[in-house]
């Protein structure tokens, strides 16, 4: 799979996402967006929905798979619930395509500034915090066994 | 709205409303919508109050205490405990114990009276439409003593099907565990005849009252309970704390629970005699102010009448289930006759969650997801449903509002 956002940074991607937030100016047309990429996110290839990886806690399902390409990070995911895949999308859009080490210490900034941060707390149980998590997990498993 | 006769007035509606500060906000921009009244209810002033007054004028540890506070703190807490044996009609105080909730009375007796009674072979029946509070219990006292659950089935209206709970009973049953009103579905169960056809065959029966106790008249000397626990936050009262009712027969058999203070008559390192009823129960410090604010909360319904709150929330439910019924897509989950106010539906190809979400956009609090009723869901075949449900002080507006708001929802994610 291609980087989805090709040379750009993961600070810079999420200034892009801010700036796109910036126009809708109701709630309506921010959750028209997230729908519309939920709808967008590339088809999760069946195989891939194991047990394994399904993100623990939401309530949705909700899965997540991470692998390794000349040296980047890639991820797909997909979920029951559309907005919850939106917000995957909005993740795989900021961290895929990138190395393990720019993901480890990526700030994800952006999701407190485009009004999304009521779906980090544990209690919407939507899983964003628990994805940002799992992706980061990928990265340490990919840049220790560069290390090796 | 359509011009209807209410048994409120819009002006005692009002009235009703003004004694729960927590509904005069707006929630991203908007008037908040609160129908997440299974999940817990809010708490009117007299209860808010009732906390406040007791910390700021007789905070004090009930029972042992010689002095003024002390004996104010366990008057106000042992009226409580007089006003549930009325409000339930229970024969006495002394089979009123005090509880953190539902959950806690349902572990107490499946840890006291289950693990007394009951051995390899054993049966314990509850239904489809347990709340997990109802399920586990039950599951880890099979695991320990070999006994067995059994499960009577339901309908696709979401009601107990009464001849297969006849067929499960024998003499093997020892207890039955039932819900009166289901969190999920609304399903008022036929507890009268639960209770007579367990009791044919020796088995003693507990009632979950979770969702009753606001909508339901009790009386648990004309059901014959055996047991009956409740949680006080459904019923305009505090979070954490609840009550269980016992059959005086029952109770003075079982051995304590918890042990420590309050529930001893007198320790030694070599024997220690516990304290009678109620106390026996209720080891430790307890929760002193919620248990005198359970008290305001019950002066509250009595107050209104619970028969007129009933007549009112069945108004708001047949409102609601026939204005959402005719949303194309739209499938109601619990279809039972006789149900308390709870709705809960599925909207084809949505899944409950983006509902959720999308309401609370438009400041309508509801509850998504399995209720904690994982088993029930498998059996509608569903990862779970959106459920409104309706207390005093909601009104027709507001239903039209959520009709409203579902309808966006909808053309958003369509
Ligand atoms: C039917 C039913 N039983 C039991 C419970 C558990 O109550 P609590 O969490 O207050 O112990 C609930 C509350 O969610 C319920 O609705």
């Amino acid at each position: 799979m291609q980087p989805l956002i090709e040379n750009m940074t993961i600070n810079e991607i999420q200034e892009d996402i801010i700036s796109d937030f910036e126009l809708f100016d109701d709630w309506e047309g921010k959750y028209e967006y997230i729908i519309d990429l939920g709808k967008q996110l590339p088809v999760m290839d069946d195989s891939l929905k194991t047990e394994e990886n399904i993100i623990k806690g939401c309530q949705s399902i909700v899965w997540l798979h991470g692998y390794q390409k000349d040296g980047l990070v890639y991820y797909v995911g997909d979920s029951q619930a559309i907005i919850v895949k939106g917000l995957v999308s909005l993740l795989l859009k900021v961290l895929s395509g990138h190395t393990p080490e720019e993901i480890l210490n990526a700030d994800l900034f952006f999701i407190e500034k485009v009004g999304l941060a009521s779906h980090l707390a544990q209690t919407r149980s939507n899983g964003l915090a628990s994805m940002a998590k799992q992706m980061k997990t990928y990265a340490l498993a990919f840049s220790s066994k560069e290390l090796n | 709205m359509e011009l209807m006769t209410s048994v409120f007035t819009s002006e005692e509606i009002e009235k009703i409303r003004a004694e729960f500060p927590i509904l005069d906000q707006e929630i991203n921009g908007k008037k908040l919508i609160y129908f997440d009244n299974a999940a817990t209810t809010q708490k009117p002033n007299v209860v808010i109050n009732a906390i406040h007054d007791y910390y700021a004028g007789y905070n004090a540890n009930i029972h042992r205490g010689i002095h003024h506070l002390a004996e104010k703190a366990t008057g106000a807490f042992e009226a409580t405990r007089e006003s549930i044996r009325a409000f339930l009609n229970a024969s006495s105080t002394d089979e009123i114990i005090f509880t953190y909730g539902t959950t806690d009375g349902i572990n107490l007796i499946a840890q006291t009276y289950g693990r007394q009674n009951l051995g390899a072979g054993d049966e314990i029946i509850i239904s489809t439409m347990e709340h997990h509070s109802n399920i586990v219990p039950w599951q880890m006292l099979c695991e320990e003593k070999g006994c067995v659950l059994k499960v009577i089935p339901i309908t696709d209206d979401g009601e107990i099907i009464f001849e297969e709970y006849k067929k499960l009973l024998s003499a093997k049953t020892k207890i039955v565990s039932v819900v009166y009103a289901s969190n999920a579905l609304g399903t008022i169960n036929p507890i009268p005849q639960i209770i007579e056809a367990a009791h044919t065959h020796g088995a003693v029966v507990l009632v979950d009252g979770a969702q009753a106790v606001s909508h339901l008249d009790i009386d648990v000397q004309s059901l014959d309970v055996d047991f009956f626990c409740f949680s006080a936050h459904k019923l305009y009262g505090p979070t954490g704390m609840g009550a269980m009712y016992g059959k005086r027969a029952l109770l003075d058999k079982m051995p304590p629970w918890r042990g420590g203070g309050e529930m001893i008559k007198e320790v030694t390192f070599e024997k220690t005699t516990y304290n009678d009823l109620p106390y026996k129960f209720e080891a430790g410090t307890p929760n002193i102010a919620d248990v005198i604010a359970l008290k305001s909360a019950i002066d509250f319904v009595n107050k209104i009448g619970k028969d007129k709150i009933a007549s009112y929330e069945t108004e708001l439910l047949e409102y609601a289930t026939e204005k959402i019924s005719q949303i194309e897509g739209v499938k109601i989950i619990g279809t039972a006759q006789n149900k308390v106010s709870v709705l809960s539906f599925v909207i084809h190809g949505i899944h409950p969650q983006d509902i959720g979400v999308l309401l609370d956009q438009q400041a309508i609090a509801i509850r998504t997801g399995h209720h904690c009723t994982q088993p029930l869901m498998a059996r509608f075949g569903i990862p779970g449903t959106s459920r409104a449900s309706f207390a005093v002080y909601n009104t027709f507006e507001e239903i039209d509002r959520f009709i409203a708001a579902i309808q966006k929802v909808i053309k958003l994610l369509r």
